[in-house]
């Protein structure tokens, strides 16, 4: 990933919206770019690094990102960041003063919503924050217009000096499609200007600022009004006109060639003016945006009429299969029956901890601890919410496991007061935004045990490096964090901290009992690394001895994928108690020898296989 | 919309369908068409469901495949290539490796895999090729030239000939080693050969 490789010349490229805004971003002549990894945004940071002439960093969260693209614009150099919708919640506390210093060299946000939430803890429409912020947002449709916008939003930032916000979505960053690229431009920065009246906002400066903000608004307005990325397309069917923002406009031509339709790329301020002369042009405007009805309310407050969110849904993306029933309602049409097959019930194939995750012991443990109350975090390690572990009760955004905790430990009553209160949190996580929960847990004598999972990655985005790999972006080696240091540090006694191998279940499952036992905040560290990043060493892998297997399950429990039942039965006891059983198979070929299973094994049925050569492993090949 | 040809590939994380059908996008984008590809991924990098969309012609404007429009199913798991079925667009042909992964969530005895994903699809009137693709890469020596079987077996199935896509496979695979060509060829004829012929509807 890290290696630079060679830049191709202008050229008609496949590329993914995330790829594309990285070529722009570079050709745009940036000199810093910053971003944490965040699906489905994680990827134009990691394509941007590999192009020499531009500084790139992973920050360790959004809000940091923003900050460093905003001092490399200070003294006057393009600048870039990128985040996805709930980063944008985090860095909102900078961009809503950045709004009001401006910027020199252009800035650009971009911002990845997850629309249909295929990874994500919500699905929020990040359009919001244009409004709040009163910074301009671009919407582009496609990878070819991800392009095209992100080099006009450097263009629009230091025109209106302003940062610009590139409003994302999944149908964008992770869709490949066709385009036309060109060179690097060079923009050498016009250096630091010393004005405290402009860059220290303190009330005495931002006051006077303030009216800026609506000017600049103001002049964006005529630039939307005016702006070709606004722009109208005239049907033959004028039943319906449609406005559309973003990929919806793929959708809505897809699904209604003959419709005419206005496509907003500069879709804050919108242009209302516009707007309005395209609705005189048609019988009905229906507003096609995800996800929320913003530019419906939006028009609807300037008296323009439209549909919207009447007939479209809320949630989710709007593909044409979702357009055309809402569609023929509107128009008073019957919904045909679909001519294909129904959909077939097949059971659910979530997500699943690797094979020789290390995080699998850490879940295996839990679930076998009773009365405990698990507050998780956003990462792998959340997986240990579904099947065999059920050990997390909460999750709710990145680092909120400590706060959590803390609230849980300090507000539970009678029913609840006999329970340990645990918090569990990745090593990425915790530097983003859990350190400061942790440091709430001991100054305010927390009784919480934290267990602090260190894999040396951002599992669940790829393996990016973070603080606590000891490299960076580029793969090189750069200072490591110690964790055991680092709690201390932040209140929790030495003896109160432990580094302990989570393959080592008796190890753990002692520290564990011992830590959440003792009332004051505690923290467990484990230390074994993500089995997906390349530095990672499979040992030699185990089979099931088929005449030693009792089907007693225990192994089946850790929820390793590599352990499949060839066979269920059922035993009656001398008690007359009926037991299942389940004998199983280890994919010896899958199997990467961590030697989990081995130790719930009772019959000790679990051994070495030969050594097995060649096919390595099956569907759980590291990337 | 009658001009694009739409090609949805499933299969379950880490088995390559994302590579599969950016080979496929390649050999189209050789011929000079428009593509647009796109993935239902998210977390199901770790072992969870993976669709990836292809859509190629004259111009392609929205990625996604609508449901009942498929022409072409492309299934590298059986039970998975059966969820997606009513993606088909009647007289669609689906491509289906007959080897299975189980879940966790069956193994822990949650839920039952269905007993026979092909007939279960036969039995909706679609018209599939099955065979087992999985065995047919160990027999070649390597369970990852699965992709490329699969690949192979949809050959005779598009609108261009099936050599462009074998030649696709073969720079992709021949860029990283250039050992893997000979391999990758032998596999790639071997799922055209598996499904020349038939294909069995009710």
């Amino acid at each position: 990933m890290p290696a630079t490789q060679p830049v191709p010349a202008a050229a008609r490229l496949f590329l993914s919206g995330n790829d594309a805004v990285a070529r722009a971003v570079w050709e745009a002549g940036t000199r810093v770019a910053a971003a944490y990894p965040g699906t489905p945004s994680t990827e134009i940071l990691e394509v941007l690094a590999r192009y020499p002439d531009l500084y790139t960093e992973w920050s360790v969260n959004e809000k940091v990102a923003l900050e460093v693209a905003l001092g490399a614009s200070m003294v006057g150099a393009r600048a870039f960041c990128a985040m996805k919708h709930v980063g944008l919640n985090v860095a909102s506390d900078a961009l809503m003063t950045i709004t009001v210093t401006g910027t020199e060299g252009g800035l650009v946000i971009a911002v990845a919503d997850d629309v249909g939430m295929s990874s994500s803890q919500n699905e929020q429409d990040s359009r919001y924050w244009g409004r709040f912020a009163h910074v301009l947002v671009l919407e582009p449709a496609d990878s070819q217009e991800a392009y095209a916008m992100t080099l006009a939003a450097f263009d629009l930032s230091e025109r209106l000096k302003s940062p610009v916000i590139l409003r994302l979505t999944t149908r964008i960053c992770h869709v490949k499609g066709v385009v036309q690229t060109g060179g690097r431009s060079e923009h050498e920065p016009a250096g630091f200007v010393k004005d405290p009246r402009h860059w220290v906002m303190v009330p005495g400066n931002a006051k006077p600022r303030l009216p800026s903000v609506f000017q600049r608004e103001t002049a964006a307005r005529a630039e939307a009004e005016a702006s070709p990325l606004n722009f109208r397309i005239d049907g033959s069917d004028r039943r319906i006109g449609f406005v559309t923002s973003g990929p919806t406009f793929m959708h809505v031509r897809d699904a209604f060639p003959d419709a005419p339709v206005f496509k907003l790329g500069l879709s804050c301020p919108p242009p209302l003016e516009s707007l309005r002369a395209f609705a005189a042009t048609v019988d009905t405007v229906l507003v096609v945006e995800e996800t929320e009805p913003l530019l419906e309310t939006e028009m609807k407050a300037a008296g323009i009429a439209c549909h919207g969110k009447d007939v479209l849904p809320r949630i989710g993306e709007l593909a044409p299969d979702v357009l055309e029933p809402a569609v023929r309602r509107l128009r008073g049409e019957a919904v045909p029956e679909p001519e294909h097959v129904p959909p077939q019930q097949v059971f659910p194939r979530p997500p699943t901890m690797c094979v020789a995750c290390p995080h699998l012991g850490v879940y295996y443990t839990l679930s076998q601890m009773r009365n405990v109350l698990i507050a998780g975090d956003i990462g792998c390690y959340t997986l240990g919410a579904g099947h065999p572990w059920n050990a997390l009760d909460s999750c709710i955004s990145m680092g909120a496991s400590m706060g959590t905790a803390l609230g849980m430990d300090k507000g539970r009553g009678k029913v609840d007061e006999n329970k340990k209160v645990v918090a569990v949190i990745g090593d990425s996580t915790f530097m983003h935004m859990g350190m400061q929960g942790l440091l709430d847990i001991t100054w305010n004598r927390g009784n919480v045990t934290v267990l602090l999972l260190d894999n040396r990655a951002v599992g669940m985005t790829g393996g990016q490096d973070n603080p606590g790999t000891g490299r960076d972006i580029h793969g090189e080696e750069t200072q490591r964090v110690d964790f055991a240091r680092l709690c201390e540090a932040l209140g929790v006694k030495k003896e109160r901290i432990r580094v302990v191998d989570p393959y080592q279940l008796p190890v753990l499952f002692k520290a564990l009992r011992e830590e959440t036992k003792i009332e004051e905040p505690s923290v467990i560290i484990t230390n074994r690394p993500c089995v997906l990043i390349d530095h990672y060493e499979p040992a030699k892998s185990y089979l099931v001895e088929e005449d030693r297997c009792t089907g007693c399950g225990n192994c089946v429990e850790v929820g390793c994928p590599a352990i499949h039942v060839t066979r269920r039965d059922k035993e009656v006891k001398a008690s007359g108690k009926e037991v299942d059983l389940s004998f199983v198979r280890i994919e010896t070929s899958a199997c990467t020898g961590c030697g989990l299973c081995v130790q719930p094994c009772a019959p000790k049925a679990i051994v070495h296989a030969q050594p097995v050569q060649s096919i390595q492993s099956v569907q759980f090949v590291r990337k | 919309m009658s001009q694009i040809t739409n090609i949805l590939v499933c299969g379950v994380g880490g088995q390559g369908v994302m590579t599969a059908t950016e080979i496929l996008a390649e050999a189209a984008i050789s011929l000079g068409f428009d593509v647009k590809k796109t993935e239902v991924a998210g977390m199901s990098q770790r072992g969870g469901v993976v669709t990836s969309h292809l859509r190629f012609g004259r111009v392609v404007l929205s990625p996604q495949i609508v449901p009942g429009e498929a022409d072409l199913l492309i299934g590298f798991e059986s039970a998975e290539a059966l969820r997606w079925s009513h993606m088909l667009r009647p007289g669609g042909i689906a491509l289906v490796n007959a080897g299975r992964i189980v879940p966790p969530v069956v193994n822990l005895g949650l839920f039952d895999y269905p007993e026979d994903p092909v007939a279960r699809m036969r039995a909706l009137g679609l018209a599939v090729h099955a065979f087992d693709a999985t065995s047919l890469a160990l027999e070649l020596g390597n369970i990852r030239l699965g992709n490329t079987v699969m690949l192979g077996a949809c050959a005779d199935r598009l609108p261009f000939p099936a050599e462009v896509l074998r030649d696709a496979v073969l720079a992709r695979f021949g860029a990283r080693k250039p050992q893997l060509v000979e391999a990758n060829r032998e596999a790639f004829e071997a799922g055209r050969r598996a499904v020349a012929g038939e294909a069995k509807a009710a």
